[in-house]
Protein backbone atom coordinates (compact mmCIF):
# COMPACT_ATOMS: atom_id res chain seq x y z
CA UNK A 1 0.00 0.00 0.00
CA UNK A 2 1.66 3.30 -0.98
CA UNK A 3 -0.75 4.92 1.41
CA UNK A 4 -2.19 7.64 -0.90
CA UNK A 5 -5.04 7.71 -0.48
CA UNK A 6 -6.15 8.67 -4.14
CA UNK A 7 -5.10 5.78 -5.43
CA UNK A 8 -7.54 2.78 -5.56
CA UNK A 9 -6.80 -0.24 -4.03
CA UNK A 10 -7.59 -2.27 -7.41
CA UNK A 11 -5.15 -0.21 -9.12
CA UNK A 12 -2.36 -2.90 -9.68
CA UNK A 13 -5.10 -5.58 -10.73
CA UNK A 14 -7.00 -6.30 -14.19
CA UNK A 15 -9.90 -8.27 -14.38
CA UNK A 16 -10.39 -10.68 -17.04
CA UNK A 17 -12.33 -8.79 -19.12
CA UNK A 18 -10.12 -5.19 -18.03
CA UNK A 19 -7.00 -7.55 -19.19
CA UNK A 20 -8.75 -8.53 -22.37
CA UNK A 21 -9.52 -5.19 -23.61
CA UNK A 22 -6.13 -4.00 -22.83
CA UNK A 23 -5.05 -7.11 -24.94
CA UNK A 24 -7.51 -6.30 -28.00
CA UNK A 25 -6.50 -2.64 -27.95
CA UNK A 26 -2.74 -3.22 -27.85
CA UNK A 27 -2.96 -5.51 -30.50
CA UNK A 28 -4.40 -2.65 -32.60
CA UNK A 29 -2.43 0.10 -31.72
CA UNK A 30 0.69 -1.91 -32.20
CA UNK A 31 -0.61 -3.22 -35.93
CA UNK A 32 -1.20 0.82 -36.64
CA UNK A 33 -4.77 0.52 -36.94
CA UNK A 34 -5.84 2.68 -33.92
CA UNK A 35 -4.41 5.42 -32.13
CA UNK A 36 -4.38 5.95 -28.40
CA UNK A 37 -5.24 9.68 -28.58
CA UNK A 38 -7.93 8.86 -30.70
CA UNK A 39 -10.19 6.35 -28.69
CA UNK A 40 -9.56 8.58 -25.73
CA UNK A 41 -11.14 11.57 -27.74
CA UNK A 42 -14.05 8.98 -28.53
CA UNK A 43 -14.21 8.19 -25.05
CA UNK A 44 -14.89 11.85 -24.01
CA UNK A 45 -17.52 12.90 -27.22
CA UNK A 46 -19.49 10.25 -25.69
CA UNK A 47 -19.32 10.52 -21.73
CA UNK A 48 -19.54 14.53 -22.28
CA UNK A 49 -20.82 15.87 -26.04
CA UNK A 50 -23.35 13.22 -27.54
CA UNK A 51 -26.48 12.57 -25.59
CA UNK A 52 -30.44 13.20 -25.55
CA UNK A 53 -30.26 16.93 -25.46
CA UNK A 54 -29.04 17.14 -28.64
CA UNK A 55 -32.11 15.10 -29.43
CA UNK A 56 -34.34 17.25 -27.67
CA UNK A 57 -33.47 20.04 -29.05
CA UNK A 58 -34.25 18.46 -32.52
CA UNK A 59 -37.49 17.68 -31.59
CA UNK A 60 -37.83 21.60 -29.84
CA UNK A 61 -37.07 22.56 -33.54
CA UNK A 62 -39.48 20.88 -35.30
CA UNK A 63 -42.15 21.58 -32.64
CA UNK A 64 -41.51 25.57 -32.95
CA UNK A 65 -40.85 25.63 -36.90
CA UNK A 66 -43.15 23.93 -39.37
CA UNK A 67 -40.53 24.31 -42.31
CA UNK A 68 -37.82 22.35 -40.19
CA UNK A 69 -40.43 20.12 -39.81
CA UNK A 70 -40.71 19.19 -42.68
CA UNK A 71 -37.00 18.98 -43.53
CA UNK A 72 -36.86 16.59 -40.63
CA UNK A 73 -39.44 15.04 -41.98
CA UNK A 74 -37.87 14.47 -45.37
CA UNK A 75 -34.62 13.63 -44.81
CA UNK A 76 -33.81 12.99 -40.65
CA UNK A 77 -30.02 13.04 -41.59
CA UNK A 78 -30.03 16.50 -43.32
CA UNK A 79 -31.94 18.22 -40.47
CA UNK A 80 -30.29 16.83 -38.10
CA UNK A 81 -26.71 18.37 -39.36
CA UNK A 82 -28.60 21.48 -39.18
CA UNK A 83 -27.87 21.71 -35.90
CA UNK A 84 -24.30 20.25 -35.84
CA UNK A 85 -25.19 16.50 -34.91
CA UNK A 86 -23.99 13.82 -37.47
CA UNK A 87 -21.09 11.10 -37.49
CA UNK A 88 -21.16 7.55 -36.41
CA UNK A 89 -24.80 5.92 -35.98
CA UNK A 90 -26.24 8.77 -37.63
CA UNK A 91 -25.70 8.08 -41.22
CA UNK A 92 -29.16 7.71 -42.51
CA UNK A 93 -31.81 9.16 -39.54
CA UNK A 94 -35.12 8.70 -39.87
CA UNK A 95 -37.56 10.83 -37.54
CA UNK A 96 -40.33 9.14 -36.80
CA UNK A 97 -43.68 11.66 -36.25
CA UNK A 98 -46.23 10.68 -33.70
CA UNK A 99 -49.64 11.45 -35.09
CA UNK A 100 -52.82 11.37 -33.12
CA UNK A 101 -53.40 7.94 -35.20
CA UNK A 102 -50.00 6.23 -34.81
CA UNK A 103 -47.55 6.20 -32.02
CA UNK A 104 -43.96 5.18 -33.22
CA UNK A 105 -41.69 2.99 -30.28
CA UNK A 106 -38.13 1.86 -32.01
CA UNK A 107 -35.85 -1.14 -31.09
CA UNK A 108 -33.00 -2.92 -32.52
CA UNK A 109 -34.10 -6.62 -32.34
CA UNK A 110 -30.54 -7.81 -33.63
CA UNK A 111 -28.16 -5.98 -31.11
CA UNK A 112 -28.37 -2.37 -29.99
CA UNK A 113 -28.53 0.09 -33.28
CA UNK A 114 -29.45 3.88 -31.93
CA UNK A 115 -29.11 6.79 -33.27
CA UNK A 116 -25.90 8.03 -31.69
CA UNK A 117 -25.24 11.49 -32.98
CA UNK A 118 -29.27 12.90 -31.40
CA UNK A 119 -29.77 9.99 -28.62
CA UNK A 120 -26.20 9.45 -27.08
CA UNK A 121 -25.70 5.84 -25.97
CA UNK A 122 -28.34 3.45 -25.65
CA UNK A 123 -29.80 2.57 -22.22
CA UNK A 124 -29.62 -0.98 -20.19
CA UNK A 125 -32.67 -1.87 -21.18
CA UNK A 126 -32.74 -1.14 -24.88
CA UNK A 127 -29.70 -3.82 -25.14
CA UNK A 128 -32.11 -5.97 -23.16
CA UNK A 129 -33.52 -9.67 -24.69
CA UNK A 130 -36.55 -9.18 -23.24
CA UNK A 131 -37.39 -5.64 -24.70
CA UNK A 132 -35.86 -6.08 -27.72
CA UNK A 133 -38.65 -9.25 -28.22
CA UNK A 134 -41.56 -7.69 -26.71
CA UNK A 135 -41.15 -4.43 -27.95
CA UNK A 136 -42.46 -6.26 -31.50
CA UNK A 137 -44.62 -8.89 -30.41
CA UNK A 138 -46.36 -7.26 -27.28
CA UNK A 139 -45.47 -3.20 -27.57
CA UNK A 140 -48.50 -1.96 -25.54
CA UNK A 141 -47.06 -4.29 -23.25
CA UNK A 142 -44.35 -2.90 -22.58
CA UNK A 143 -45.52 0.78 -23.17
CA UNK A 144 -47.51 -0.52 -20.10
CA UNK A 145 -44.28 -1.42 -18.11
CA UNK A 146 -43.37 2.35 -18.70
CA UNK A 147 -46.39 3.38 -17.37
CA UNK A 148 -47.51 4.88 -21.08
CA UNK A 149 -51.07 3.92 -21.60
CA UNK A 150 -52.13 5.43 -25.24
CA UNK A 151 -55.22 6.69 -26.50
CA UNK A 152 -57.68 4.32 -27.83
CA UNK A 153 -57.44 3.72 -31.36
CA UNK A 154 -54.08 4.80 -31.76
CA UNK A 155 -51.84 2.48 -33.56
CA UNK A 156 -48.08 1.40 -32.45
CA UNK A 157 -45.73 1.09 -35.33
CA UNK A 158 -42.66 -0.07 -34.08
CA UNK A 159 -39.14 0.66 -36.40
CA UNK A 160 -36.56 -2.02 -35.90
CA UNK A 161 -32.77 -0.11 -35.98
CA UNK A 162 -30.50 -1.43 -38.63
CA UNK A 163 -26.94 -0.59 -38.70
CA UNK A 164 -27.26 1.26 -41.70
CA UNK A 165 -30.88 3.25 -41.07
CA UNK A 166 -31.86 4.53 -37.19
CA UNK A 167 -35.00 6.02 -36.26
CA UNK A 168 -35.96 8.59 -33.29
CA UNK A 169 -39.17 9.24 -32.24
CA UNK A 170 -40.76 12.66 -32.43
CA UNK A 171 -43.63 13.05 -29.76
CA UNK A 172 -46.80 14.74 -29.99
CA UNK A 173 -46.25 18.56 -28.99
CA UNK A 174 -47.98 18.44 -25.75
CA UNK A 175 -51.25 20.51 -24.42
CA UNK A 176 -49.74 23.80 -22.63
CA UNK A 177 -46.94 24.45 -24.16
CA UNK A 178 -48.05 27.06 -26.22
CA UNK A 179 -45.53 29.91 -26.44
CA UNK A 180 -42.70 28.15 -25.11
CA UNK A 181 -39.30 29.07 -26.10
CA UNK A 182 -37.57 26.28 -27.93
CA UNK A 183 -35.65 25.46 -24.97
CA UNK A 184 -37.96 25.59 -22.37
CA UNK A 185 -39.86 23.01 -24.92
CA UNK A 186 -36.36 20.73 -25.18
CA UNK A 187 -36.35 20.18 -21.22
CA UNK A 188 -39.77 18.64 -21.47
CA UNK A 189 -38.22 15.84 -23.96
CA UNK A 190 -36.59 12.91 -22.33
CA UNK A 191 -34.38 10.38 -23.75
CA UNK A 192 -37.36 7.53 -23.11
CA UNK A 193 -39.79 9.84 -25.46
CA UNK A 194 -37.61 9.68 -28.28
CA UNK A 195 -37.76 6.44 -28.00
CA UNK A 196 -41.39 6.11 -27.95
CA UNK A 197 -41.19 4.32 -24.23
CA UNK A 198 -42.95 7.64 -23.07
CA UNK A 199 -44.42 10.65 -23.56
CA UNK A 200 -43.30 14.29 -22.75
CA UNK A 201 -45.99 16.53 -20.79
CA UNK A 202 -46.13 20.01 -19.82
CA UNK A 203 -45.84 19.40 -16.28
CA UNK A 204 -42.13 18.12 -16.90
CA UNK A 205 -41.04 21.49 -16.69
CA UNK A 206 -39.55 22.07 -13.49
CA UNK B 1 -37.65 12.69 -17.07
CA UNK B 2 -37.84 9.28 -17.29
CA UNK B 3 -36.75 6.29 -14.78
CA UNK B 4 -32.85 5.79 -15.34
CA UNK B 5 -32.56 9.14 -17.15
CA UNK B 6 -30.79 11.66 -15.39
CA UNK B 7 -27.12 11.04 -13.48
CA UNK B 8 -26.53 7.58 -15.65
CA UNK B 9 -22.96 6.98 -16.23
CA UNK B 10 -22.42 6.28 -20.11
CA UNK B 11 -20.18 4.04 -19.04
CA UNK B 12 -20.37 1.60 -15.76
CA UNK B 13 -16.60 0.70 -15.84
CA UNK B 14 -13.59 2.67 -18.03
CA UNK B 15 -13.09 -0.76 -19.85
CA UNK B 16 -16.63 -0.52 -21.22
CA UNK B 17 -15.70 2.71 -22.74
CA UNK B 18 -12.34 1.30 -23.89
CA UNK B 19 -13.95 -1.87 -25.83
CA UNK B 20 -16.79 0.45 -27.08
CA UNK B 21 -14.18 3.09 -28.59
CA UNK B 22 -11.98 0.52 -29.91
CA UNK B 23 -14.77 -0.67 -31.78
CA UNK B 24 -15.94 2.87 -32.99
CA UNK B 25 -12.37 3.18 -33.96
CA UNK B 26 -11.79 0.38 -35.83
CA UNK B 27 -15.16 1.19 -37.77
CA UNK B 28 -13.68 4.86 -38.17
CA UNK B 29 -10.51 3.37 -40.04
CA UNK B 30 -12.59 0.84 -42.26
CA UNK B 31 -10.87 -2.35 -40.49
CA UNK B 32 -14.85 -2.94 -40.64
CA UNK B 33 -18.26 -1.94 -41.50
CA UNK B 34 -21.08 -0.77 -38.69
CA UNK B 35 -23.19 -3.67 -40.55
CA UNK B 36 -20.25 -6.34 -40.15
CA UNK B 37 -20.41 -4.70 -36.45
CA UNK B 38 -23.70 -4.91 -35.82
CA UNK B 39 -23.90 -8.67 -37.25
CA UNK B 40 -20.88 -10.11 -35.35
CA UNK B 41 -22.40 -7.99 -31.96
CA UNK B 42 -25.51 -9.49 -32.49
CA UNK B 43 -24.57 -13.11 -33.23
CA UNK B 44 -22.79 -13.32 -29.82
CA UNK B 45 -25.47 -11.61 -27.81
CA UNK B 46 -27.98 -14.26 -29.64
CA UNK B 47 -25.78 -16.53 -28.63
CA UNK B 48 -25.05 -15.44 -25.07
CA UNK B 49 -29.04 -15.42 -24.65
CA UNK B 50 -29.63 -18.85 -26.13
CA UNK B 51 -26.96 -20.44 -23.80
CA UNK B 52 -29.02 -18.54 -20.78
CA UNK B 53 -27.22 -16.05 -20.29
CA UNK B 54 -28.46 -12.57 -18.08
CA UNK B 55 -31.66 -10.88 -19.22
CA UNK B 56 -31.63 -7.45 -18.88
CA UNK B 57 -28.47 -5.91 -20.97
CA UNK B 58 -26.31 -5.81 -18.45
CA UNK B 59 -23.77 -7.93 -20.21
CA UNK B 60 -23.55 -5.86 -23.12
CA UNK B 61 -19.61 -5.32 -22.89
CA UNK B 62 -18.88 -8.58 -22.36
CA UNK B 63 -20.54 -9.45 -25.83
CA UNK B 64 -18.93 -6.42 -27.43
CA UNK B 65 -15.84 -7.75 -26.73
CA UNK B 66 -16.09 -10.90 -27.58
CA UNK B 67 -17.42 -9.87 -30.87
CA UNK B 68 -14.23 -7.93 -31.69
CA UNK B 69 -12.51 -10.74 -30.78
CA UNK B 70 -14.13 -13.09 -33.08
CA UNK B 71 -14.72 -10.32 -35.76
CA UNK B 72 -11.18 -9.54 -35.50
CA UNK B 73 -10.05 -13.49 -35.85
CA UNK B 74 -12.15 -14.10 -38.88
CA UNK B 75 -9.97 -10.60 -40.58
CA UNK B 76 -6.89 -12.50 -39.76
CA UNK B 77 -5.66 -9.40 -37.56
CA UNK B 78 -5.83 -11.85 -34.27
CA UNK B 79 -5.96 -14.88 -33.09
CA UNK B 80 -7.63 -16.74 -30.42
CA UNK B 81 -4.56 -17.74 -28.67
CA UNK B 82 -2.65 -14.33 -29.46
CA UNK B 83 -5.08 -12.90 -27.57
CA UNK B 84 -4.83 -14.90 -24.59
CA UNK B 85 -1.56 -14.55 -24.18
CA UNK B 86 -1.70 -11.01 -24.77
CA UNK B 87 -4.16 -11.04 -22.13
CA UNK B 88 -2.08 -12.96 -19.29
CA UNK B 89 0.90 -10.70 -19.94
CA UNK B 90 -1.04 -7.31 -19.28
CA UNK B 91 -2.72 -9.09 -16.02
CA UNK B 92 0.91 -9.97 -14.97
CA UNK B 93 1.73 -6.22 -15.97
CA UNK B 94 -0.80 -4.80 -13.73
CA UNK B 95 0.05 -7.04 -10.86
CA UNK B 96 4.05 -6.20 -11.26
CA UNK B 97 3.32 -1.82 -11.39
CA UNK B 98 3.42 -0.31 -8.08
CA UNK B 99 0.71 1.88 -7.18
CA UNK B 100 -0.26 5.03 -8.78
CA UNK B 101 2.27 4.69 -11.77
CA UNK B 102 0.88 3.82 -15.33
CA UNK B 103 0.22 0.22 -16.47
CA UNK B 104 2.64 -0.77 -18.98
CA UNK B 105 2.51 -4.11 -21.29
CA UNK B 106 6.72 -3.51 -20.48
CA UNK B 107 5.90 -4.18 -16.69
CA UNK B 108 5.25 -7.75 -17.30
CA UNK B 109 7.69 -9.69 -15.14
CA UNK B 110 7.70 -12.37 -17.84
CA UNK B 111 8.09 -9.95 -21.18
CA UNK B 112 11.17 -8.39 -18.78
CA UNK B 113 12.75 -12.07 -18.65
CA UNK B 114 12.18 -12.36 -22.29
CA UNK B 115 14.19 -9.21 -23.52
CA UNK B 116 11.03 -7.88 -24.86
CA UNK B 117 10.73 -4.69 -22.97
CA UNK B 118 12.79 -1.76 -24.52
Amino acid sequence: MSGHDHHHDHDNHFTPIEARVRALESLMVAKGYVDPAALDAIVETYETKIGPRNGARVVAKAWSDPDYAQRLKADGTAAVAELGYGGRGGEHIVACFNTPEEHNLIVCTLCSCYPWPVLGLPPVWYKSPPYRSRAVLDPRGVLADFGVTLPEGQRIRVWDSTAETRFIVVPLRPAGTQGWSEEALAAIVSRDAMIGTALPSAEARR
Amino acid sequence: MSRAEAGDPVFAEPWQAQIFALAVALQNRGVFSADEWAQALGAEIAGAAAAGGCDDGSDYYERCCEALEHLLIAKGLASHEGVDALAASWARAAEATPHGQPILLENDPERRRAGQAP
